[in-house]
């Protein structure tokens, strides 16, 4: 079991606050959206991720037990 | 052409859809647990693909709506691809056949709900539909929706998204749990359901008669372009591209490249494919798959990236605009390519541009289009690279060829 971070990209409107507060799994692109990594949050960062996810206006974040890891490049 | 009129019917020897076909013995019920099992096995056994276009397992559709309450099923004849009119073509001829195979579908996932799906401007395949279900009791519950003419419209999602009173726009949502009145529903393409009902009837090893061993059955295909014959025709799966092309007269140009699969699709090099299978698994070489089953002949002088940039434009005024890698996204990919293909002097920084934007397009958003519409920019881009280097030294190689490509108006309906 791996944790990982799931966007919903249309709730999402943009704030980027979550790139600020998670910058090792979510970049944003030109137009301040985030790029979120496919990659397992490591033990060592669940504090931030909870944390970017609870602080996203939009409720656009979730944390997402997956048994396995889907294919690299599965981002959304 | 017009991009929604029907066109010409090609019929090949062995055809096994467009033939109006009603049958007489009535469909197998299924009433017992055992006889659906059975015929879930012959599904799988038969190896049917979905024809929508992400060719998805047929039987592990079916088993993942059948573990659900009350599900309902939806008949997806949208085809809301604007080159494509298969699908169309199916619904107006062979009513009866996909109707049946949407029984079949509801009583191997005990549904008691089936919503016959076609486009608003498709009046034809309406008809047929309203008239089909009038000439008929299958002791289901049946009805024809009329769908906003779209791109995105048909795809799953947002079509569930509609039939449940919201706009015909993609969401997060997974329609096998949560779909139609929040009901595990079952969207299938009208061609994939017209095969099931075939396979109801004559079995899993008579389905595979035709075909290959990983592609079996046969498939209809929309051909236009540098075609004699264009319009829609049933092609065995495993025949060669240029054997496909023959069943729509052959070629009228020397082509340079195909568009395989739709605007969503990819540009392919006709070297290249040419004498290869028209199969996914062929075309999967050169990044392409057979997707809506729609493919274009680009004829030898006319412009690829001048097409592509007006195919991408399309996409864009499609997008229903709610993530933003496609809302931001799309008009900054369609401009920097129009600027590629009909700019002076800017192709460098187009290309440039170009490739800074891809990256952050691809693969984003709620639904496949922003990833379709890359997938058209980057084969475009390899296919075309003679021409990108003539468009470098501000020589367009067909600017005044007519369109190849048909562009349909974008309407502003999503409900």
């Amino acid at each position: 079991m791996s944790q990982h971070i799931r966007l919903d990209p249309i709730l999402c409107d943009g704030f980027g606050q979550c790139a600020e507060l998670l910058p090792e799994l979510i970049k944003l692109d030109e137009w301040g959206y985030p790029i979120v990594s496919d990659a397992a949050i490591s033990a060592s960062l669940e504090p931030e991720a909870r944390r970017a996810v609870a602080m996203c206006p939009r409720l656009a974040l979730t944390l997402e037990r997956r048994r396995e890891r889907k294919p690299a490049g599965a981002q959304r | 052409m017009s991009a929604l009129a029907v066109p010409d019917v090609h019929l090949a020897a062995g055809h096994r859809l467009l033939r109006g076909t009603v049958y007489a013995e009535p469909l197998p019920d299924l009433a017992s647990r055992r006889e659906r099992e059975r015929m879930l096995a012959q599904v799988e056994a038969s190896g049917l693909a979905g024809r929508g276009g992400a060719a998805f397992s047929t039987s592990t559709k079916l088993r993942a709506v059948a573990r659900g309450r009350a599900p309902i099923v939806v008949a997806n004849g949208t085809e809301g691809e604007p080159a494509s009119s298969k699908d169309k073509v199916l619904v107006a001829a062979d009513p009866h056949l996909v109707i049946d195979g949407a029984v079949v579908a509801a009583r191997i996932v005990g549904a008691e709900e089936i919503i016959l799906a076609a486009g608003r401007a498709d009046g034809r395949g309406l008809v047929a539909l309203e008239r089909a279900i009038a000439a008929r009791d299958d002791g289901i519950a049946m009805h024809v929706a009329a769908v906003p003419e779209r791109f995105v419209a048909g795809q799953e999602t947002a079509l569930v998204s509609w039939l449940n009173g919201g706009l015909a726009k993609p969401t997060v949502d997974r329609p096998f749990e949560r779909g139609v009145h929040g009901r595990p529903t079952l969207v299938q393409n009208v061609e994939t359901l017209a095969n099931l009902a075939l396979i109801a009837r004559h079995g899993a090893d008579w389905f595979r008669r035709l075909g290959t061993a990983n592609e079996p059955g046969t498939a209809l295909v929309t051909a236009m372009g540098a075609v004699r014959s264009p319009g829609v025709g049933e092609i065995e799966l495993g025949m060669t591209m240029r054997e496909v092309l023959a069943s729509f007269g052959g070629m009228t140009a020397m082509p340079q490249a195909f568009l395989v699969g739709g605007y969503f699709g990819t540009w392919v090099s006709a070297r290249d494919v040419l004498d290869l299978p028209f199969t996914d698994e062929s075309l999967g070489a050169f990044g392409a798959s057979l997707g809506a089953r729609l493919l274009i002949v680009l004829p030898h002088d006319a412009c690829g990236l001048a097409e592509t940039a007006r195919a991408i434009r399309y996409l864009e005024r499609e997008s229903a605009g709610q993530c933003g890698s496609c809302f931001f996204g799309l008009p900054a990919i369609a401009a920097a390519f129009e600027s590629l293909a009909f700019g002076a002097g800017e192709a460098e920084q187009a290309i440039e541009r170009l490739s800074q934007l891809v990256p952050q397009v691809e693969g984003r958003g709620a639904c496949a289009l922003p990833t379709g519409a890359t997938r058209l920019v980057t084969s475009a881009l390899r296919v075309f690279a003679q021409e990108v280097d003539h468009h470098r030294s501000r020589r367009c190689c067909g600017p005044s060829h007519p369109h190849v490509l048909p562009i349909p108006d974008v309407t502003d309906e999503w409900s």
